[in-house]
């Protein structure tokens, strides 16, 4: 069963521990800078936001990309970057609608989510579950349930 | 690793940035942030110097956790002589300013001498200048930091800055990051203000290594999961924040009242963590929400809005905004010891120190000495410009807020500090506090141990740097008497030596309500070269304790210097568990002494320098 991130924005207090644990899974240093998930800060309003790539089923930075540097993992969803094949010209980050594929200028190449192969970091580095990794046919599930306990209890048969 | 393993060194009288290697000698005996920077410190500077002289220095510094991915590693001291004390000062703020100049690659940043004008430093990465500020001089922290992103068009650089009371000489201010994070005591703020250095804008991202990843990584891993399990941090903090305490320690009879002169606070759930929560008339509440440093897993801070309709807000759009709400010591410094209990006022005036860059604590307390003094008639609407500055006066709170970050009428007076205050009108035992700094919010009349930490705190009175209600009132790590001294030298000594070795790691103080030394020490030791070990980190603290306590001696303090004021002394406390107690400093402070190995007079003998390697 495919998985995908889901990210709760009211459960987020901006500590950022999801870009340093994706600096560290992808870079081997702590730099939120080169993370893939960033995480927003509103300040005026108190609102914190996680954002990053959605995986999209057909995605724009993929029908974009010139040499085809831009996969799809069978086992995960997740739209991974060939280093290999990647040429550095950010067709990419002009196509992609979210600006969640960026270009690295010390690799000369773009770089965005992965998925960690399938673990990613920064839902496990998330001490309140702002950003978690569940089924992707049930990323509404939640909100569904907090609905369905909102629906009058005593409601009338009319039907 | 842990390191940067470079410091940048700012003149700002010849306008020069240079780039040195760290002193890894010192870094292996001082660890790093405030201990590595008192180091620094008392080695270039003459201890006699005027705090505002360019001979005075102004560092800024992280610790090798700083950056990292520990629980709370985000963050930064500032070190210098203190303008309102006199003593040593190192003041330690949150945010992610200290993140990033971590990321740029710095342990630390020296500021030496006085720019001839107004200046920022900018500082990418290993690029460092020092820019004009003249457009910015005049502005608060809030518009400075807007428009330093703006004008280099970088929404991710982070700032630390003064605002207005920094710039006209406050003896309080402070130096405020990411818009309401702050380096608070001491007057740190004030001294950046007299070199003439308005903002440091720092953006890094060359990353943070540490020497063992892997067993770091996992000592990290550990420590976040007894955080996260505690219920002092896994849920107290971040549910009430600090102001958790209001309605407590009113409860144990130590809230100070009306500038000390009682210890219970008739209305403090008004001003509460619970009144924070609750739904006001137009169906919001105080708090927005909590809000985390970097990489903090507590995330205790208050993010606050103040109701529209209020008085203080009225028509004033840019105060209606979301800022840093009120945590415990501010609430108490500019409500309960000022008498007031209306919680959006309290939260106005601490807004308006986060805009303007003032210490809550000592804006709060000097006010409510100005109150006692008014009542008493030694300050009358003559001085204060009409104003009466009564106990309880809302509206005179908010005025003379504003008035003292913008330097202006009585406001300049305030801006002296709760010790010049009153010296100046002839009621220095109104003077609340302990070399020149004014207490915090516990009083030590019912905690007795927070009397010991007080009188002999390196940087004046202050909850920081040994916070024994901990033990006294939470338990922690074990529970004892507040109303006893026996065992309080121990306790205090204990708890100065862990604060110092903590505040040097780069870590928040706040994780130690549930982490001990052996949550600590491994972090640290998979992050830095060495062996570092519960034994090694509590030498290290003791290390730094005695640097300081010889600093401000050839500053010219004295052991006469550490005591409190005569209310605290001989006035009992009138109501409360504690009702007809005094603190019995007497009784603790000679067994501190011994216990440190110091002389009867409190200086450190040859055999304790020696054995810290200070001699």
């Amino acid at each position: 069963m495919q998985k995908s991130l889901h990210i709760i924005p009211e459960k987020c207090t901006g500590c950022t521990q999801c870009e340093i644990a994706c600096s560290m899974e992808h870079e081997g240093i702590f730099s939120p800078s080169k993370s893939r998930i960033r995480v927003f800060k509103f300040h005026d309003e108190g609102r914190f936001v996680p954002y990053t790539c959605t995986q999209c089923a057909e995605a724009w930075c993929q029908r974009a990309c010139p040499t085809g540097a831009i996969d799809i993992n069978a086992r995960t969803g997740a739209k991974e970057v060939l280093a290999s094949a990647c040429v550095g010209c950010k067709v990419c980050t002009i196509a992609c609608p979210f600006g969640t594929i960026n270009y690295v200028p010390e690799s000369g190449k773009v770089a965005k989510c992965d998925l960690c192969g399938g673990d990613p970091a920064c839902a496990k580095a998330c001490p309140t579950g702002a950003i978690q990794f569940i089924d992707a046919e049930a990323t509404g599930f939640e909100k569904m349930r907090a609905w369905a306990a909102k629906t009058d209890t005593g409601a009338s048969a009319t039907a | 690793m842990g390191w940067a393993r470079k410091l940048l060194r700012v003149n700002l009288t010849a306008g020069t940035c240079t780039t040195e290697a760290l002193n890894m000698e010192w870094a292996h005996q001082f660890l790093g942030s405030r201990g590595l920077a008192a180091k620094y410190l008392v080695e270039e500077i003459d201890p006699k110097v005027d705090p505002l002289a360019p001979e005075n220095k102004l560092i800024m510094a992280t610790g090798p956790l700083t950056g990292t991915s520990a629980s709370t590693a985000g963050r930064y001291t500032v070190t210098t002589k203190g303008e309102l004390t006199g003593a040593i000062a190192c003041s330690n703020s949150g945010g992610f300013f200290g993140n990033e100049m971590k990321n740029a690659g710095w342990d630390m940043i020296i500021f030496e001498g006085k720019s001839p004008k107004p200046v920022y430093l900018l500082l990418q990465n290993e690029q460092a200048q020092l820019i004009d500020a003249a457009e910015f001089w005049g502005q608060s922290v809030w518009d400075t930091e807007e428009g330093i992103k703006t004008k280099h068009q970088d929404p991710l650089i982070r700032v630390a800055s003064i605002g207005k009371a920094g710039e006209q000489g406050c003896k309080f201010a402070c130096i405020v990051n990411d818009m309401d994070r702050a380096a608070g005591r001491s007057g740190v703020g004030t001294v950046m203000g007299s070199k003439n250095l308005k903002a440091v804008a720092i953006r890094g991202n060359l990353g943070v290594k540490v020497d063992n990843v892997e067993q770091f990584l996992e000592a990290v891993k550990a420590g976040k999961a007894v955080l996260a399990g505690n219920p002092v941090t896994g849920v107290g903090l971040p549910t009430y924040g600090t102001q958790v305490l209001m309605n407590v320690i009113n409860e144990i009879g130590a809230l100070p009242t009306n500038n000390h002169q009682d210890v219970q606070f008739a209305r403090a759930n008004d001003i509460s963590g619970e009144a924070m929560h609750a739904v006001r008339k137009d169906g919001t509440k105080n708090l927005v929400t909590n809000a985390a440093c970097f990489g903090c897993t507590i995330a205790c801070q208050r993010v606050s809005k103040i109701e529209r309709s209020h008085f203080t807000v009225k028509d004033r759009p840019q105060y209606q905004v979301a800022s840093g709400g009120l945590e415990y010591e501010n609430a108490w410094a500019l409500g309960a010891n000022t008498g007031v209990n209306d919680l959006e006022a309290i939260t106005f005036a601490n807004f308006i120190c986060n805009e303007q860059g003032m210490d809550p604590i000592t804006l709060g307390t000097t006010i409510s000495a100005a109150m006692e003094m008014f009542e008493a008639g030694a300050i009358t609407t003559k001085e204060t410009g009409g104003i009466e500055l009564r106990f309880g006066n809302a509206e005179a709170l908010v005025q003379i807020a504003e008035l003292t970050a913008k330097g202006e009428g009585f406001g300049r007076e305030i801006g002296l500090g709760s010790k010049r205050l009153c010296e100046k009108y002839g009621r220095s035992d109104l003077h609340m506090g302990v070399k020149g700094q004014e207490f915090p919010a516990y009083d030590s009349r019912g905690i007795q141990g927070m009397g010991l930490t007080y009188a002999t705190s390196n940087r004046g009175a202050c909850h920081l740097r040994s916070y024994t209600v901990a033990s006294e009132v939470l338990g922690i790590p074990e529970k004892t008497d507040p109303l006893e001294t026996t065992g309080k030298a121990g306790l205090v000594k204990a708890f100065q030596d862990a604060t110092a070795a903590v505040d040097a790691s780069g870590l928040c103080i706040f994780t130690t309500f549930a982490w001990s030394m052996e949550d600590i020490a491994p972090q640290v030791n998979g992050a830095c070269e060495g062996d570092w070990t519960v034994e090694s980190m509590l030498e290290m603290g003791e290390r730094i304790w005695n640097m300081e306590r010889q600093f401000n001696l050839a500053a010219g303090f004295t052991g006469a210097d550490d005591t409190l004021p005569k209310r605290i002394l001989k006035d009992a406390a009138k109501t409360g568990p504690a009702k007809g107690k005094v603190n019995e400093l007497g009784k603790m402070l000679p067994e501190y002494y011994q216990l440190r190995g110091w002389t009867a007079e409190g200086v450190p003998t040859g055999d304790t320098l020696g054995r810290l390697g200070l001699a």
